[in-house]
């Protein structure tokens, strides 16, 4: 995988296995991840570079990095 | 590196919370709090904030899996963060903490003496005798902290052993505080 394609990554939290912790939100360099209600974390695409640290601290492991669409 | 607030070193009050009760068992009544603040929080506030920001043992784990080093951060095995087995030990948590209540009914009641143990992971009694020097209160005042410690020593052990085989805040994953405030908040924006 080139370096190249890691700029258009995207964080995505799969809504269904989250535990709402929030070690995702403590990490991110930007804010761009937040606990929504105290139910999953959602990620701001706009704000999020595809850092991957918050897929790192999950304890859950329920974040991936996917291409982003646009 | 963001700015540290004071809810980031909740952990030092968490560790300090241990320690008291190794001296004095009566301080772990102050457990409570563990219990009602987070629960109010999710209630009232609808949120995990508790989780997020002020949990105190979360972020010793974090401290010590992260910073320290005590963890091989591998990711946990799938049936751990399953529904079945979240729902499945929460409940199992609301047993044994039914159980230890119905103890301390026992020991006010006088059915039953006061029993100057700690016990880890619901089986092992450890003596723990020295840390208690009596109280103004019934000894079943005694018996819950006795109880209640046990919960806490119980859940930071668990815990502990999974900061060291998985990632360090591993236990936020079946934590049984965090699941029932997850699926309160889940209940208040009916998403069941
Ligand atoms: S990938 Fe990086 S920028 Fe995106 S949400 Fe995760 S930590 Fe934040
Ligand atoms: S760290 Fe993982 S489980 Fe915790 S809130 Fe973030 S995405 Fe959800």
């Amino acid at each position: 995988m080139g370096t190249t394609t890691k700029k258009r990554r995207k964080a995505v939290v799969s809504q269904a296995e989250c535990v709402a912790c929030g070690c995702c939100v403590k990490v991110c360099p930007l804010a761009a991840i937040q606990v929504v209600k105290g139910i999953a974390a959602q990620v701001d695409r706009e704000k999020c570079v595809g850092c991957g640290r918050c897929a790192r601290e999950c304890p859950a492991t329920v974040i991936t990095l996917e291409e982003a669409a646009v | 590196m963001k700015q540290k607030k004071w809810y980031d070193f909740m952990w030092i009050v968490s560790l300090t919370y241990l320690i008291l009760g190794f001296f004095n068992i009566l301080f772990a009544w102050l457990g409570l709090l563990c219990f009602f603040i987070p629960l109010l929080i999710s209630i009232i506030g609808g949120s995990k904030a508790y989780c997020n920001r002020y949990c105190g043992r979360g972020q010793l784990f974090g401290v010590l899996g992260g910073r320290f080093g005590l963890s091989r951060k591998k990711d946990v095995p799938k049936w751990m963060k399953s529904k079945a087995f979240r729902y499945g030990f929460l409940i199992f948590f609301f047993i044994m903490f039914f159980q230890m209540l119905w103890n301390t009914y026992l020991v006010f009641a006088g059915a039953q003496d006061l029993r100057q143990v700690v016990t880890l992971l619901w089986t092992f009694k450890l003596p723990w005798q020295w840390a208690y020097h009596g109280t103004l209160f019934h000894a079943g005042a005694a018996q819950f902290a006795f109880g209640f410690y046990s919960v806490m020593l119980t859940s930071t052990v668990l815990g502990m052993i999974t900061m060291v085989l998985f990632k360090p805040r591993s236990w936020c994953v079946y934590c049984p505080m965090g699941t029932m405030t997850q699926l309160i908040c889940r209940a208040r924006n009916g998403k069941l």
